[in-house]
């Protein structure tokens, strides 16, 4: 056997130094591997600590009333949080508003009614949508879409239903309606995307069965197909909520920076990520930042909160196999 | 057919023709926006853009490379740390983690990957600005890298774990042991995978702007020191577009434009690579 | 075939072993759990050196668990247990370094899995993880000889392994195991996947690695174990019901379970 003689000599038994080196080896390899996933979990607790620290100046000098006073005013040192809220649950609702159905039925074409080759070339260019920077959408916001408003869209609504007072005001271009406008654009390829997944995980039988008893294509969509779905679909719901609600530079640009809490949707408003971006690096003094913190907190567990929602219901349907709940 | 099929009928027609017309308007909105940015971009995009710094409002021949370095500087650092604390944690959750420990980690991840980013800025500030007293490219960086490694680790873990356990099986057979199994065998298979992941991710980290807000902030001259306040195109963009002036909104267009494209290209890149590979896998 | 006959204690596990000779691999007295589940039950059975040893059984009467004990590579599935021992010249591998085991115990799987790699780097590879001093193209040459597949693709050593047909893969890979010489091939029915003539050019090769190499072949297909072994065992729901040179396990076995195996009545 010509290839033994060149071979290291075979570990007869009792190869003991053999042993600890290998076993050495594999025991190393898991331990630095281990120590770098550790660190995932140590710097997320370390960012949560440090939130907490950071904010506890604002927290111990305000307490709840931090959430439910509408004064923001650095100068004198008052800081209620309000108007962020405010303007960021309204801005993220706007944005569902006009998302959803797009999202839902853009998705719906695509897993039902598109063949293979259109849906995979859309899906495509939709998930690239999801890839574009926000600051790019805010340029774009501040000089294509606030003029757009401003001009047509505002007085348009302001004509015919203004009687409303959500389309009541002064028109500036800048405000809500925008900023809803803007962010519903970038999390509608979120809501495509897994909408379109959750779709496409609808057994055929159940489409078949519907159409089988005389129902239109539409109302085999709509009654068969979209409730089995609709876990993966509200899933998707939430992870755009998510993300419009931490959303920052889009909105930033385009949402007017005003601090009043108004029902008019064309005024100018704030988020809790707008104020973050414009306030942050300006902030003096010890309450200011730490008041700023605290914000980034609230925001911090809203978003914890809704992600999570969102994986149990993406993972539920995931996870249901052929029976129906 | 009687009247009710006929009107359940048309309204089936338009109804699925709307759910058309939404798909063209979300594929379409890609290509609006890139339109935009090209047409206005364009003009603005001369050789002065590249190679020299900002110049006062009203002053011609300004440009944005002092930002497009520190821009590549910020990356690379946030790149050099991210990516290999990344890949080492999915190799770990792929190759030897415990059911719990490993499920605990993947949550983290998971969760971490959903904090907003400039939540993340403010963390960095308060960890690296705030005790240094000063801005800089570093604590940008550090922010960066703390998007990375998230996504990085479960798109590695994503990948590793798809390569056969027979593949394992064979390399261990011949007396190769756990780790060289690993970095011989399973890493090999899913490199390509586990390549794209990390551009993606590189991309996805360039185009920030929020961490940078305060911790990088910007700077108008060159910058070298990775201790001092460093400009960025993202950050230039936003200072630009938000200016009164003309001139610095024709340079928002083109360094939007710029970006823009660097972050396309490298995410089909990706795609196509990706694609690609598992055809040659068969 | 067989008729029945009465059952007498047969001498098997001592069965054709050549007198004096230690046996190559033993086991003594196996137990092996997946979890709570006990998938075998106290075997015991002695495998001659320089030999063909054939593993016959229903599916999942465990032979091929049995297998993968002799090389350890049940070890990488989570929560099993092994009781009892397994010797290599008299040695507990249990207790041996499991890398150097491996050398000295090859393996070749059911479903042949050459790693994506090139022809050259896939027969390689074994050598080059355990140290190989020597010139690895003349070690490779070797290999591929031994595993009658050198004419086939010396030409193409650097294209990637799965540009070859399967039954050319599966005889990489037994190039593969037998690169690094090891005493023992264990074999997984490494035929299962593949068509009579590339199954025929393997059962040949068996023959030709015997004086060189200790093999235990792991088949559902009792014609197979017929042709080629020397020895057969007979696995039944985790146990081993009969061991015995090949001759009287197809000829005259003493078990009734093993007779209604071989005449088809099951299995």
């Amino acid at each position: 056997m010509a290839t033994s003689a060149t071979l290291p000599a075979r570990p007869k038994g009792g190869a003991r130094s053999f042993i600890s080196r290998l076993k050495g080896g594999d025991e190393a390899a898991r331990l630095i591997t281990m120590a770098f996933a550790a660190s995932i979990l140590l710097v997320t607790v370390a960012l949560v600590w440090q939130l907490w620290q950071s904010s506890s100046l604002a927290r111990a000098k305000f307490g709840l009333t931090f959430l439910t006073t509408s004064d923001w005013d650095p100068v004198s040192g008052v800081f209620g949080s309000l108007p962020f809220i405010y303007g960021t649950v309204l801005t993220s609702a706007l944005a569902l508003l006009i998302a959803v159905p797009l999202g839902v039925g853009a998705a719906i074409f695509l897993a039902e009614l598109a063949t293979p080759r259109i849906s995979s070339v859309f899906t495509f260019f939709i998930e690239l949508l999801a890839a574009v920077p926000s600051v790019i959408y805010g340029v774009l916001g501040v000089f294509t879409l606030v003029p757009v408003m401003r001009d047509y869209v505002e007085p348009f609504l302001k004509k015919h239903f203004g009687f409303l007072p959500i389309f009541s005001g002064t028109i500036l271009g800048v405000g809500y309606l925008t900023a809803g406008t803007i962010l519903a654009i970038m999390v509608l390829p979120f809501i495509i995307s897994i909408s379109r997944e959750a779709l496409l995980e609808v057994p055929s039988e159940q489409r078949e069965a519907a159409l089988a008893l005389g129902a239109t294509r539409w109302e085999s969509t709509w009654q068969a197909v979209l409730p089995w779905a609709r876990l993966g679909i509200f899933g998707s719901i939430f992870l755009a909520l998510a993300r419009a609600l931490g959303e920052t530079m889009a909105v930033t640009m385009v949402i007017g920076n005003g601090l009043a809490i108004t029902p008019s949707l064309f005024a100018p408003g704030y988020t809790i990520a707008a104020v973050l971006a414009n306030e942050f690096a300006e902030a003096t003094g010890d309450l200011y930042p730490s008041a700023l913190v605290a914000l980034g907190l609230v925001l911090f567990l809203l978003t914890i909160v809704i992600n999570a929602l969102a994986r149990v219901l993406i993972i539920a349907t995931t996870r249901r196999g052929s029976s129906h709940p | 057919m009687t009247l009710r099929n006929r009107w359940r009928q048309i309204l089936s027609h338009v109804m699925l023709a709307l759910t058309g017309v939404c798909a063209v308007v979300a594929v379409s909105l890609l290509f609006v926006i890139l339109g935009y940015l090209v047409y206005n971009g364009w003009r603005s995009l001369d050789w002065n853009f590249f190679t020299k710094l900002p110049k006062s409002p009203g002053e011609t021949g300004g440009g944005m490379a002092n930002a497009i370095v520190g821009s590549g500087e910020i990356v690379a650092l946030a790149s050099m740390l991210g990516l290999p604390v990344g890949f080492m944690a999915g190799v770990y959750l792929s190759e030897f983690s415990g059911k719990m420990f490993g499920s605990l980690i993947r949550y983290t991840a998971d969760l971490l990957n959903g904090v907003p980013s400039i939540v993340i800025g403010i963390f960095a500030w308060a960890v690296v600005v705030h005790p240094m007293k000063s801005y800089s490219a570093l604590a940008g960086a550090f922010a960066l890298s703390l998007i990375l490694i998230p996504i990085t680790a479960r798109s590695t873990e994503q990948f590793m774990v798809s390569v056969p356990q027979t593949l394992r099986e064979g390399a261990l057979a011949l007396g190769a042991s756990k780790w060289k199994t690993i970095a011989t065998v399973v890493v090999p298979a899913a490199y390509r995978g586990i390549a794209t992941g990390m551009i993606l991710g590189v991309a996805r980290i360039a185009g920030e702007t929020a961490p940078l807000l305060f911790t990088s902030l910007s700077n108008q001259y060159w910058n070298t020191s990775l201790t001092q306040p460093t400009a960025s195109l993202p950050y230039m963009i936003f200072i630009r577009a938000l200016s009164p002036y003309d001139d610095w909104h024709r340079q928002a267009w083109a360094a939007g434009m710029v970006l823009l494209f660097l972050v396309l290209l490298s995410n089909m890149a990706a795609r196509l690579i990706l694609s690609r590979g598992i055809a040659v896998q068969k | 075939m067989t008729m029945g006959t009465a059952n007498k204690p047969s001498p098997s596990s001592t069965a054709g072993k050549r007198a004096g000779q230690p046996a190559k691999l033993e086991a003594r007295n196996l137990n092996f759990f997946y979890g709570a589940y006990q998938a075998l039950h106290d075997i015991s059975l002695e495998v001659p050196a320089q030999q063909i040893t054939a593993l016959i059984g229903p599916s999942g009467c465990g032979k091929s668990t049995f297998l993968r004990t002799l090389n350890r590579i049940n070890e990488t599935i989570r929560n099993t247990r092994v009781e009892g021992q397994v010797l290599l010249d008299g040695e507990d591998v249990l207790q041996m370094d499991v890398t150097g085991l491996r050398r000295r115990v090859g393996m070749v799987f059911q479903k042949s899995n050459p790693f994506p790699k090139s022809i050259f780097d896939n027969v390689a590879y074994g050598l080059k993880v355990n140290g190989f001093g020597g010139r690895l193209s003349d070690a490779v040459e070797h290999s591929l000889k031994r595993a009658a597949l050198w004419e086939e693709v010396k030409d193409k050593l650097h294209k990637s392994a799965y540009a070859l047909s399967g039954g050319q893969q599966q005889r990489l890979c037994i190039a593969r195991a037998l690169a690094v010489d090891p005493e023992v091939l264990l074999l997984d029915e490494p035929c299962s996947a593949l068509d009579p003539i590339a199954t025929a050019k393997i059962e040949d090769l068996l023959f030709t690695l015997k004086d060189q190499c200790t093999i235990v072949i792991v088949t559902h297909n009792m014609q197979q174990a017929a042709r080629v072994a020397d020895h057969t065992g007979f696995f039944l729901l985790g146990k081993l019901i009969e061991y015995n040179t090949t001759e009287i396990i197809f000829k005259t076995p003493t078990k009734q379970e093993t007779e209604d195996y071989i005449t088809g009545r099951f299995g």
